[in-house]
């Protein structure tokens, strides 16, 4: 008896729940590796976008829409993403986030505006969160693009700041990935420590395909053997992991500095060893004092997803943005969203973040953390996590890169 | 100096990994002439039967049982799976392999998921052994070459020495008369299988934890597996160790090896700053064991010291 009482009750609830939800659904797809070498990039910052709509949800929604993040494997692939892409759009997607591969973001901002031009009235923004390609925000800007990542002549700013101040460093090893990210980081760390200190020398500069290579110690032995006093990567992924297990094996005892140390099994690869050693340039790390709320938030994420750290800040502050964006425009629509977003600022958890109109590229400081024992939340499951190091705040001004971007707006 | 030591000590660890891991597929094709296309993915499931098995004992237990359970697995494989398919032909054999590599890969992405899983180098060989040039070189990778030599003179020695691998050699050429000589044919083809499925096994215990174990190991191997199979000769277990042994030395000293097309070809006036010229070989590394692979079937499609052609 008892059990059709549920049953009639929860019958009754549902039909409650169904009158409620005819509140709209924002979806938003995320098209990012969630397979493969790079799956755990994906699947980290596809959890944290969860997580973020979740609370959005949770807190009435967006004009009391509610946001769904659906995840779309595209394994890094460019030609993989515009079949995801197309897959997304006939779900009914009209936002999409992406982040890893730069290959990637330039194909999916190629087809937006191409969409965007056929099909006015059901038009797509892309909220890119981590492909850092500086021409994404200069000569190929578009107003469909937004991003909400610091792009690598911003990081390399961080990173060359930081080495003119130690005159230790006399030479320099470059080494990244074979692709227009990893040309980009190599060309941005020889013009700017060329400008800040012309006495430094480039030692090696090096391109490995991209997430091909199962052993650097060849590499890490070319590095050793150069003698240079620092080496500068953006690697990411597998390849900033198995760089840094190589490193260690290899008993490399030079200062790593990297746009994404970060990723998930670096830090561990290293082990003790990555003390003082292994730096990243991020827009935040959870050391970095905090309110209470966002030191829960931290923890809520690590208990629902053990395997990953609370990493990808930036998904918060794109989601936040968004909201910010829906709320003042008064509409989910892309164009009056995109419109709002221009130019917004919004207050996060570790200071604030703007939105610059004549590129979409975010404006926020940066922080140079190093590895160390010494810190309220490790990563990896390990007890070594990111402390900030001395003057290691780059202000939003220092930060800021000028841009070519000339944008074509709608009507 | 250092370009050349340095290419040889990563040339030789990873040359002896590669054969450890070609070794089970020469093996099966050369006694049952089954072209194994999920060779690999017994290769990962090696590395992640290791990293169950560490997690709940210890390294050393897994040395000894994950290659076994790996063998075992690949031995019900060929008893329920190959043996029938085996009636209708090669092809069919072929097509059943290349869609149990597709299947071993699913089902690892539903037990373990689909990111890396956190397999590590035990603690007791997590040291350096020796440093040169400035550069340590791990003991674990030194235990590698050990564990791979032993190996390529434990098989050497249980097919041309005991009477057991006669039985089996005999059984390839001959298996009607080894049957009526009183030989359980079927059971022999089903050991063979089994043990190259453990040698793969044994690959991905000692590799998983050098490299990352994930559920796209088994594809990122596949390629170079078969390219270390033809270089050396289908089916020759000698051609095999001298081609790995090839292939890992050549990447690696490539890496090592800084100088760009423009600069080698500089009497043909090429341009240090034209597509072509700015091309380095250590940048092509990755691309010469296939390179290698493709002049070899034009010009010595036996392999190295295979006896038939392809």
């Amino acid at each position: 008896m008892n059990f059709r009482k549920t049953a009639i009750l929860a019958a009754a609830t549902s039909v409650i729940a169904i009158g409620a939800a005819s509140a709209d659904t924002i979806k938003m797809a995320f098209i990012d590796p969630l397979s493969g070498p790079f799956g755990p990039s994906g699947e980290a910052a596809y959890t944290s976008f969860q997580l973020a709509a979740e609370h959005i949800n949770a807190n009435g929604g967006v004009n009391g829409d509610m946001i769904e993040v659906t995840g779309y494997d595209n394994k890094v692939n460019p030609k993989e993403s515009l079949v995801q892409l197309q897959k997304a759009i006939d779900d009914g997607a009209r936002y999409i986030l992406q982040g890893n591969g730069s290959s990637v973001a330039a194909a999916l901002i190629e087809a937006v505006n191409k969409h965007n031009a056929r099909n006015p009235g059901e038009e797509i923004l892309f909220f890119n969160y981590a492909a850092v390609t500086p021409a994404f925000t200069n000569e190929l800007c578009s107003f469909w693009h937004f991003r909400f990542d610091a792009h690598a002549d911003m990081k390399m700013a961080g990173i060359t700041d930081w080495i003119a101040e130690r005159d230790d460093i006399k030479s320099v090893y470059l080494i990244g990935q074979d692709y227009v990210f990893g040309q980009a980081v190599a060309a941005a760390a020889e013009s700017q420590l060329a400008e800040k200190r012309p006495d430094i020398e480039i030692v090696g500069n090096e391109l490995h395909p991209l997430g091909k290579v199962k052993d650097f110690t060849p590499y890490i032995q070319k590095i050793i053997s150069s003698g240079a006093d620092a080496v500068i990567t953006g690697n990411w992924g597998a390849d900033m992991q198995l760089l840094m297990k190589a490193a260690a094996e290899s008993g490399s005892d030079v200062p790593y500095l990297t746009f994404y140390g970060g990723s998930k099994g670096a830090v561990s690869s290293l082990g003790e060893a990555g003390i003082g050693l292994l730096y990243q340039v991020s827009e935040v790390t959870t050391n970095l004092e905090a309110s209470d709320e966002q030191y829960a938030l931290i923890e809520e994420y690590k208990e629902r997803f053990p395997d990953y750290d609370y990493y990808y800040h930036r998904a918060w502050n794109a989601m936040d943005m968004f909201v910010a964006a829906a709320e003042a425009a008064g509409s989910a629509d892309p164009i009056p969203v995109a419109k709002a977003l221009e130019g917004l600022t919004i207050e996060h958890a570790y200071g604030s973040a703007t939105m610059r109109a004549e590129d979409h590229q975010i404006q926020q400081p940066l922080y140079i953390s190093v590895v160390s024992d010494d810190v309220k939340y490790g990563v990896d499951n390990i007890d070594l996590g990111w402390k900030l190091v001395d003057a290691g705040t780059i202000s939003m001004e220092s930060a800021e890169q000028p841009t070519t971007c000339e944008m074509e707006r709608p009507e | 100096m250092e370009t050349i030591v340095f290419g040889l000590l990563n040339g030789v660890s990873y040359g002896l990994l590669l054969f450890m891991l070609s070794s089970g597929l020469t093996l099966i094709f050369s006694m049952m002439g089954v072209l194994n296309f999920a060779h690999a993915s017994f290769y990962m499931l090696g590395a992640y039967f290791a990293f169950t098995i560490t997690g709940s004992t210890s390294f050393w237990i897994a040395l000894f049982i994950a290659p076994v359970l790996v063998g075992l697995v690949g031995a019900l494989v060929e008893r329920y799976g190959l043996r029938k398919v085996h009636a209708n032909g090669h092809v069919a054999e072929l097509l059943f392999t290349f869609g149990l590599a597709y299947l071993i890969e699913e089902v690892v992405k539903i037990v373990y998921g689909k990111t890396a899983v956190d397999y590590r180098v035990p603690d007791l060989l997590n040291f350096a052994a020796f440093e040169i040039y400035g550069a340590t070189f791990p003991a674990y990778r030194i235990f590698v070459i050990f564990i791979a030599i032993a190996m390529l003179v434990g098989l050497w020695f249980l097919l041309k020495r005991t009477r057991a691998g006669l039985i089996i050699q005999a059984a390839l050429t001959h298996p009607h008369m080894v049957g009526h000589l009183g030989h359980n044919v079927p059971f022999i083809f089903m050991t063979v299988f089994g043990i190259g499925c453990a040698l793969a096994g044994l690959a991905g215990l000692m590799a998983g934890n050098i490299f990352v174990t994930d559920p796209a190991m088994a594809v990122q191997m596949g390629p170079i597996v078969f390219v270390v199979v033809v270089v050396g000769g289908i089916g020759s277990l000698e051609g095999a160790f001298l081609a790995s042994l090839l292939i890992g030395l050549l990447q690696n000293f490539a890496v090592g090896i800084n100088a760009s097309f423009a600069e080698i070809f500089a009497f043909t006036g090429l341009s240090p700053t034209s597509e072509v010229g700015d091309i380095t070989i250590s940048s092509l590394a990755p691309v010469l064991p296939f390179l290698l692979l493709v002049l070899m079937l034009i010009f010595r499609p036996q392999g190295l010291m295979g006896e038939q052609e392809l």
